[in-house]
């Protein structure tokens, strides 16, 4: 996968973190996922479809998803609310809507999320495209967000 | 005022409430689509709307389309990660008087509110 799209996706994360939670975020280097490694507990998935398509899932260790949470809704919600669900879900819609702004002439068009909350769940994404992780750290943990896309024939500009 | 909060997502409704309320707007409805939202307009009557865009059942834009189209008149603003000028320009065509991109600040939606509600006096 060309790294002009993962780049939008490391600047996306900061900015909801920091502008939503108040909390800065250490992005680590993006690598290849293995198959079948899993992710954590907690997974707010989107689907991109149009000119780029694939999925990105922003996963969590359930502790650090629950602090995620009250820092975002200033609630204290257990992973078995619907409402901690509609929360993650917001936070990996925000992700995705703020890295697609930075794919420039491309249309794409995001599915509304889903949430996933279970132990060491897998999510497979389709089999042609590469998964590529995105390790991210901050005073409340450590999660992961994961970004396969449908490589089309042009990068995204600067412009 | 009364305020119409339409979004998907009961958290970011709760943010917007959070925010009206600092504002002492205390009249607020909400709306979990944008069919929701038709359904509720005539009721309520709104003097501003927040609407997301990407929603279930009816999006945002379908909505403000729809709600123009049978003379709502109330100054809206689009709140939504949609981002690309494109869509700014394709929601202001369809009838929308601000645009605020999520994430946002609390002092942002709050200018972006006072903003709209001025520029819609002076008109």
């Amino acid at each position: 996968m060309d790294p002009a799209y993962i780049t939008p996706f490391v600047g996306s994360i900061s900015n909801v973190f920091e502008t939503m939670l108040q909390l800065p975020v250490n992005v680590g280097s993006p690598s290849i996922k293995n198959n079948g490694a899993p992710t954590y507990d907690v997974s707010g998935i989107i689907g991109m479809t149009g000119d780029v398509e694939g999925t990105v899932v922003l996963s969590f260790p359930t502790a650090t998803a629950e602090r995620a949470v009250t820092l975002f809704t200033s609630m204290e919600l257990k992973a078995d609310s619907e409402d901690f669900a509609d929360a993650i879900g917001e936070l990996v819609n925000m992700v995705s809507g703020g890295a697609k702004a930075q794919f420039t002439g491309k249309s794409v068009a995001i599915s509304t999320p889903t949430v996933i909350v279970g132990s060491q769940h897998n999510v497979y994404g389709r089999k042609d495209m590469t998964t590529i992780e995105i390790p991210c750290s901050c005073d409340i943990g450590d999660f992961n967000v994961e970004v396969a896309l449908l490589m089309p024939a042009a990068a995204p500009t600067d412009a | 005022m009364k305020v119409m909060l339409v979004d998907d997502s009961k958290t970011m409704r709760n943010i917007q409430k959070g925010i009206l309320t600092q504002l002492g707007y205390e009249e607020l409805e909400e709306a979990a689509d944008g069919l929701d939202a038709l359904s509720k307009v005539g009721a309520f009557g709104p003097e501003l709307l927040l609407v997301d865009w990407n929603m279930p059942n009816m999006d945002g834009l379908t909505f403000v389309k729809k709600f123009r189209a049978q003379g709502g008149s109330a100054p809206i603003i689009m709140v939504t990660t949609e981002a690309e000028k494109s869509r700014v320009v394709e929601a202001i065509k369809a009838g929308v008087n601000n645009y605020v991109v999520k994430p946002f600040t609390p002092d942002v939606l709050s200018e972006r509110i006072k903003e709209t509600l001025d520029r819609c006096a002076a008109a």
